[in-house]
């Protein structure tokens, strides 16, 4: 070997060591900020510059990834995460599909994850794989409970159901089917769209057809408008629900005169001014002042639930520095363990309270009831 | 299942169908003249709505900026071989007239408000914008390749098909778009409600399509395009231009793309990726038409429109599986009656 030859040699393996030498704590965050549910995944990644940079004395670093809503790429990165960055949790993915397909990886390699998706399936039922397995949204049932509840209440007998052909439309249904039943409620009808579809006048003849008492439409984002549209265009009179996938202020400029009187549950952040100020609302409030300086828009929800896991992660993060150094396998699992005792933390989206069983640990105090007023979200009183 | 649900079913079907004829005409119109299976239709579709919506919005829409960088790498181009060759002095005056075009568009967008001049002024203005990428595309990424075998060609159009997708996402956001109905009428056929917008619809579709119809068997124009759709070298030897022919398609398929997209934008909510699905649909109805016969190939594309409403009304999950299902039997009867020789190639 020439002495050029040891020298670059010599520069090459320092280049390539000098990361292990960090002590910081390195949390992945992967999201879909491109691709079918770069909805979603945008404003979460745009997140990631107001999660917590240090707590108690270490510095934590933050290793983005997107993963271009492709499940594969998920993996990918989720690998790449583990293996190569040794993260010491990992923040993500955004779609239902992507999550269900790596929590085999995160248990394996023994790191938490934290999953701001919308399906309870992440982390329900509870099995030892998905015990590494944190989720930041409210789980569908939750949001639909509250739904089913004012249903009942304002003395609805049958409800129609539209929803997306994907994980959210299906399983959407299946907690309205298991809710409507205790409630003594019947669904008349149950059709399913695509997003992209560019009509949905069969699927909504055919529930004008069974005439329900109101329509429930299971659609995230923007797609949620098109059916209730349609709906009130072939003159449908009864009431229209949304799910929380709807809560989004496109829904609002999109729908326009068609979508005033809407029902809908959803976390607070979007009528924070009139709800009765608590912990949760100054951390939202906050987190929408700094998000709107920093990108110039108001965050969407989906935002706020990466933020959250941010603030889970601060939270468990001094308790898991007793039992072992970043990086290390004992850290992670006392990371997990302290995860799973968090206790009455607020944070963005509600309360967290987080058991053995339940791994989203919300209460009702992460979701109101909301109605669209003069195409302003507004509490429903 | 009674008289007026059909009537709802049908008019649906009717104008998705006959933005699918639209589409499949110009699929068939570009791969018949430069053997280029146009994927990136779709994307014309989004980009002419998700414009006039920006427009609608009072936002100068991005696409500004996609059209002043093409240009000038067009320009940029044209300007080497120009120094290279030492050719005409024409070419620089070409290059001027594209530079000033993109230059009084920018202005025109970020001076004129927006979200208040008439209608018919933003559908032209989004036009104007749209249609001149469309050459340039074809300048900058076909042109070069334009005797390669027809697969290499159809590679680089999937490839620039995945680029203008993400290209939409940057130009316009992840949130859908939709736009204001051209008028807000509505009129009464009997017992029936038809919404003005799915008028329109017909409506231009059909006088496009006379249009295109009337083009090409009238004017020396368009006589060259059909010449070069017959037999390339053919039209090579009688001066046809194959460049002009290339670009000219381009052009007509970047009109009638973002055409597409302006008039189905009021009755659908939009995203930067709805195109492909969309185009996929026309390429259905192209298939049907075996890629040579135009009349074939509206039917056909009418008929996916048609089966597209009613499948949504009797079995929603399964609608698109049914769409694209239907392509199967039209390949396997088509390639039973047909023995066609390869390509040249």
């Amino acid at each position: 070997m020439t002495p050029k030859k040891v020298i670059s040699t010599l520069f090459l393996s320092s280049i390539l060591l000098t990361p292990m030498a960090h002590a910081d704590i390195k949390i992945g965050v992967v999201s879909s900020s491109t691709g079918p549910i770069a909805l979603v995944g945008i404003p979460q990644k745009n997140t990631v510059p107001l999660l917590p940079t240090s707590v108690g004395g270490e510095k934590i670093s933050y290793i983005t990834l997107d993963d271009g809503s492709d499940p594969t790429a998920t993996v990918k990165a989720f690998k790449k995460l583990i293996d190569e960055e040794k993260v010491d949790a990992i923040i993500g993915p955004s779609g239902s599909g992507n999550a269900m397909g790596v929590i085999q990886f995160v248990a394996e390699s023994g790191t938490p994850m934290l999953a701001p998706v919308g399906t309870a399936a992440v982390v329900l039922p509870m099995t030892e794989q998905k015990k590494w397995v944190f989720k930041t949204t409210q789980n569908d049932d939750l949001i639909a409970d509250a739904l089913v509840d004012y249903m009942k209440a304002t003395g609805v007998k049958s409800i129609g159901l539209i929803g997306t052909a994907d994980p959210y439309g299906e399983n959407w249904s299946k907690v309205m089917e298991d809710l409507t039943q205790d409630a003594g409620i019947e669904i008349v009808a149950n059709e399913k769209f695509q997003r992209q579809d560019t009509s949905v006048t069969g699927q909504s003849l055919k529930v004008l057809l069974a005439n329900p008492d109101a329509v429930l439409i299971a659609a995230p984002g923007s797609s949620s408008v098109m059916p209730q549209t349609t709906l009130k265009d072939q003159g449908y009179g009864g009431k229209i629900y949304q799910t929380h996938g709807a809560a989004l202020d496109p829904f609002l400029r999109l729908g326009g005169k068609a979508v005033e009187g809407t029902i809908l549950a959803a976390s607070s952040m979007l009528v924070l001014d009139e709800v009765p100020s608590s912990d949760s609302k100054d951390i939202a409030t906050k987190y929408i002042t700094d998000y709107k300086a920093l990108h110039g828009e108001i965050p969407a929800t989906f935002g706020g639930n990466v933020l959250d896991a941010g603030l889970l992660l601060e939270n468990a993060i001094p308790k898991a520095l007793r039992s072992g150094k970043p990086g290390s396998a004992e850290f992670r699992s006392a990371l997990r363990d302290a995860l799973e005792n968090t206790k009455e933390m607020p944070a963005t989206q509600g309360v967290y309270n987080m058991t053995p069983e339940d791994h989203s640990g919300f209460d009702e105090r992460g979701r109101v009831l909301i109605t669209v007023k003069d195409g302003k979200w507004t509490l429903l009183k | 299942m009674n008289f007026q649900i059909a009537t709802l079913l049908g008019q649906d079907g009717l104008t998705n169908g006959a933005i699918y004829a639209l589409l499949a005409l110009s699929i068939l119109l570009v791969f018949t003249v430069t053997r280029i299976l146009l994927i990136p239709l779709g994307e014309f579709v989004t980009f002419g709505a998700l414009t006039m919506a920006a427009m609608q919005m009072g936002k100068a829409p991005n696409i500004e900026w996609l059209l002043l960088g093409l240009a000038l790498i067009d320009c940029a181009l044209d300007l080497y071989q120009y120094l290279k060759h030492r050719a005409e002095s024409k070419k620089l005056k070409v290059i001027a007239l594209k530079l000033s075009y993109v230059a009084i568009m920018i202005g025109l967008l970020n001076q004129l408000p927006l979200s208040e001049i008439p209608m018919a002024l933003q559908v032209v203005l989004t036009l104007c914008l749209i249609v001149p990428i469309g050459p340039i595309m074809y300048r900058l990424f076909f042109q070069p390749l334009a005797e390669a075998p027809a697969l290499v060609l159809l590679i680089v159009s999937i490839a620039l098909h995945v680029s203008m997708v993400g290209i939409g996402l940057l130009l316009f956001g992840p949130e859908g778009a939709r736009t204001e109905p051209f008028s807000d009428s509505n009129f009464r056929l009997g017992s029936v409600m038809l919404k003005s917008q799915t008028l329109w619809v017909i409506l231009v579709s059909i006088v496009l399509i006379v249009t295109l119809f009337i083009a090409f068997e009238r004017t020396l124009y368009g006589k060259a395009l059909r010449a070069t759709a017959v037999n390339r070298m053919g039209a090579r030897l009688q001066g046809i231009s194959p460049i002009f022919a290339g670009k000219a398609t381009f052009a007509l398929a970047a009109f009638i793309g973002s055409a597409s997209g302006i008039l189905i934008a009021p009755i659908t909510t939009l995203y930067y990726d709805s195109g492909f699905i969309i185009s996929l649909k026309g390429f259905v109805g192209a298939i049907i038409g075996g890629l040579v016969s135009y009349p074939l190939a509206a039917f056909g594309a009418i008929a996916v429109g048609m089966i597209e409403a009613f499948s949504m009304f009797w079995a929603s999950s399964y609608k698109e599986i049914i769409v694209f299902t239907l392509i199967i039997p039209f390949l396997i009867w088509r390639s039973m009656n047909s023995h066609n020789v390869e390509d040249e190639e």
